[in-house]
């Protein structure tokens, strides 16, 4: 992804960081930043990188030149203007990409109510890393892809499950889930229908949302809480 | 009719009172208690013993919106003092809670037109201010 044109609402450690590396890596971008001490601040690093302003303000995003923008990112500290800049940049200007910054996870419902995706919440992140270092559901979302209807999920395949001692082809999966690695003693392989799944075997489905409860009875079995 | 008002700033509280006092249901959200003093002021009496509703709260709070009563809702005023607010608010209630009319107060005139294309009925009091300027002007020179 070489030569995007960039802009990014709010230059607080976020936005900062992420146009550093963006332009290290020969991207264009504009900053925005509506606070004029912070401004002044970024600018003497990012310089004609940081434009001085209000992104929720249209003449603002235009005179940053949202028209020809690949992609708008919007990382303010506040949720209401970031779902707002991302509404007018995907509505009004018509830009390809967004990707937008929650910053209560409990504004997230809002963002996709009103088809603000990716949104992006770093308390979401951090609670499923903790989750990935400590499955202690059983289960772990590895990726959602809201828009395609898939989604990837990690289960650790417990002593008690159906699918323990199976063959792959034995197991009773619902339509719509597909076994595609097993994780055993450290090293990953992608399955054939012969293979026997093990109990302490790590094993990635891919599944079509809304059949992670089937999936779970199968490979963690009833004690199981079954939710990521 | 059960009107909601969010934001009971000198705007909210005196087109709730107003309603209140034309005989409708009428439920107040503000963050701020103060709020709630302004509407006993403004209508003579105490708010709730006139039969008004108020909850204190956010506007981006569903909890809030649920109890002050939006799904019941029949008219919905978005009048606290953020545009973005306003906007945000005023489209939840618009497609989540599918209130059949819902009004934003928006002070930004270009994002007022913008957001009323998109069907959402915008009130621009500076668009308003601007024309009125512009017409008193105009005439003085005439």
């Amino acid at each position: 992804m070489a030569g995007l044109y960039v802009i990014i609402a709010g230059a607080g450690k976020v936005g900062w960081n992420l146009a550093r590396e963006l332009l290290e890596k020969g991207h264009e971008v504009t900053v925005l930043e509506q606070d004029r001490r912070r401004y002044l601040t970024v600018e003497q690093e990012l310089e004609h990188a940081v434009q001085y302003g209000d992104a929720t303000e249209l003449w603002v995003l235009e005179r940053a030149g949202i028209q020809r923008a690949d992609l708008v990112v919007a990382v303010t500290g506040d949720d209401e203007d970031n779902l707002l800049i991302c509404q007018v940049a995907k509505e009004k200007y018509l830009c390809e990409r967004i990707i937008a910054r929650v910053n209560n996870p409990r504004n997230l419902e809002h963002f996709k109510l009103l088809g603000i995706q990716p949104a992006v919440s770093a308390t979401d992140l951090i609670l499923r890393l903790i989750e990935h270092e400590v499955p202690r559901y059983g289960l772990v979302h590895l990726l959602d892809l809201p828009e395609e209807r898939l989604e990837i999920i990690e289960l650790v395949v417990s002593d008690e499950a159906p699918a323990a001692g199976s063959p792959i082809a034995e197991i009773s999966l619902p339509e719509g889930a597909l076994i595609i690695s097993v994780l055993r003693d450290g090293s990953g392989f992608v399955p054939t229908a012969d293979t026997v799944v093990e109990a302490g075997d790590e094993v990635l489905v891919v599944l079509d949302p809304g059949l992670e409860e089937d999936i779970t009875a199968q490979f963690v079995g009833d004690s199981a809480d079954g939710r990521g | 009719m059960f009107v909601l008002v969010v934001g009971a700033g000198r705007v909210g509280s005196s087109v709730a009172t107003t309603a209140l006092r034309a005989g409708h249901t009428v439920s107040v959200i503000d963050e701020d208690p103060l709020s709630h003093e302004r509407l006993d002021v403004e209508l003579g009496k105490g708010w709730e013993e006139a039969g008004g509703r108020f909850t204190i709260g956010t506007a981006l709070e569903m909890d809030a919106l649920v109890e002050a009563g939006i799904e019941q809702a029949q008219v919905f005023i978005a009048s606290t003092n953020g545009d973005n607010t306003n906007l945000v608010v005023s489209q939840i209630a618009q497609r989540r809670f599918e209130v059949p009319r819902v009004i934003a107060r928006v002070l930004d005139p270009r994002r007022a037109a913008w957001y009323r294309e998109q069907g959402l009925q915008t009130i621009c009091p500076t668009q308003i201010a601007i024309d009125q300027l512009e017409r008193a002007a105009l005439a003085e020179s005439g």
